[in-house]
């Protein structure tokens, strides 16, 4: 495998084992890059990224950012709040007058899913999804495998729970393919109204009771109940949904194994996840956010390479 | 395999050998100088040729590799992907004598883009150049090398240098591409 199957970083749907595989060869070295003194390389000193964020982002977007100035690449940024989309642009309307500036390649987030497929058919830019409503996530997901695949040796054969609110999760069906892509065993939790149904057929094991999914997993990945895409209540009382889904360091320690925690961030302390797990040992938060920086960079080397 | 053979496995030692031998004529024991191998395959003559001047300096002497694929000025108009291959520079180069060693040079592009690359670990105080096979007559940059396992008049586009670092049996060939 010399070269990506894809033209665009749409979804991990797309992505074949090795395409994964190349990226995470891809990142071994951009993080020795970013670890030294000097943390940049001249590769993509020829191209412009267009970030156009129609959604709120912190770590995602702070990341693409660092990975393209790392590579030496000319950025813009965008974000709906402030642009004409408020006064009545069309998507397809507002990329395509970004690009006639001559723009390479367009990191996208956006709340409707399928925004970044669709925005593939109509222009001639390399697209990365940087999310799509509650559809995928691939970088996310890629970081994920490649921290788990650092903290425990591999990502094959390993017992994965994904816990929380999956029904809205990008985070969760991207990881669900690139796990399975690698090997690994997935399993959902959550209350049943947060699971989306017939997720079963997606090959991933369900279940309700967080001491259960604990018990099984080698690796928990907690998410975040997602308010901002509720429009109903699916739980009575948030003090219920913690005390039901939140992990304790209690039921951590009560389990007779080490299971490695991560979380895709933003945490709500308290909720999902109390601050002694977040900041334990347990934890390799940072140590994804970490490579975020090292899986995008690799991503968008990778993908500038089929730009002629 | 077709072609002629520049270097059986004995040559090919006893030069790399002579190689160690004229570095360390000209840096003494080592003490403010290092030698990089060029990832991917200047790493094994650079191996060797470290361990014959460890061997006569009798000291450990600075020894990394580095990779160039980031720092490539053809890497989105060439055909194939390039794959990158570790970087290993545990040292500054600042100051430093720096010694690059690769195994054929030919364009002298990738010497070019190893010196871009270089000065991203430090200024250093000098760079040389130490090379297994000169293809001269073909090069695109203004580079020469220091110092010379063998030079050969090739064809450019129709004839190539493959070096075969399989264990312990080393040949080069030049070949009909």
């Amino acid at each position: 495998m010399t070269q990506l199957s894809v033209k665009h970083l749409l979804g991990i749907k797309d992505l074949k084992e090795e395409d994964i595989q190349l990226i995470f060869e891809t990142a071994d070295n951009f993080k020795t890059i970013i670890n030294r003194p000097i943390k940049k390389v001249p590769s993509l000193r020829d191209i412009t990224v267009a970030n156009l964020f129609f959604e709120n982002s912190t770590r995602t977007r702070i990341s693409f950012e660092l990975a393209q100035k790392r590579l030496s690449a000319d950025v813009i940024n965008f974000s709906s709040s402030s642009s004409s989309v408020s006064k009545g642009e069309t998507l397809i309307d507002t990329v395509r007058n970004i690009l006639s500036m001559k723009v390479d390649m367009v990191v996208m987030r956006h709340p409707s899913p399928g925004a970044c497929v669709f925005l593939a058919k109509h222009i001639d830019a390399t697209i990365l999804n940087a999310g799509d409503g509650t559809h995928e996530h691939p970088t996310q997901a890629l970081l994920d495998a490649y921290s788990i695949k650092e903290a425990t040796g591999g990502v094959t054969g390993k017992k994965v729970a994904i816990i929380g609110d999956i029904l809205h999760s990008r985070v969760a069906l991207s990881n669900i393919y690139c796990l399975q892509k690698l090997g690994a065993e997935v399993m959902v939790c959550g209350p049943s109204t947060l699971i989306p149904r017939h997720i079963e057929q997606l090959g991933v094991k369900v279940e309700h009771d967080l001491r259960k999914a604990l018990e099984w997993c080698d690796v928990a990945n907690m998410l975040r109940i997602q308010f901002e895409r509720q429009d109903i209540k699916y739980f009575p009382s948030l003090r219920e949904y913690s005390m039901q889904y939140g992990l304790t360091l209690d039921i951590l320690n009560s389990i007779d194994k080490d299971i490695t925690i991560m979380h895709p961030g933003p945490i709500n302390r308290g909720v999902e996840i109390t601050s002694e797990v977040a900041d334990s040992d347990y934890s390799i938060i940072l140590d994804q956010v970490e490579n975020g920086v090292a899986i995008r960079m690799a991503c968008m080397f990778l993908l500038a390479k089929h730009k002629e | 395999m077709e072609g002629k053979l520049l270097y059986d496995h004995q040559k090919l030692i006893a030069t790399l050998n002579r190689l160690a031998y004229e570095l360390v004529e000209n840096h003494d024991s080592f003490d403010n100088s290092a030698i990089i191998g060029l990832q991917p395959r200047g790493v094994f003559p650079a191996r060797i040729i470290r361990q014959k001047i460890e061997e006569i300096t009798g000291s450990k002497i600075r020894y990394g590799e580095l990779d160039i694929t980031f720092y490539r000025d053809d890497y989105r108009t060439s055909d194939r992907q390039l794959i990158a291959s570790p970087i290993h520079i545990p040292f500054s180069t600042e100051n430093l004598n720096i010694i690059l060693i690769d195994d054929v040079l030919y364009t002298g592009r990738s010497v070019r883009s190893a010196m871009d690359a270089l000065l991203d670990f430090g200024r250093p105080s000098k760079v040389e150049l130490c090379v297994l096979v000169d293809r001269k007559f073909h090069r695109e940059n203004p580079i020469a090398p220091d110092y010379v396992g063998k030079s050969v008049d090739t064809r450019g586009n129709i004839q190539k240098v493959k070096v075969d670092w399989e264990e312990q049996n080393y040949k080069v060939w030049l070949i009909n591409a």
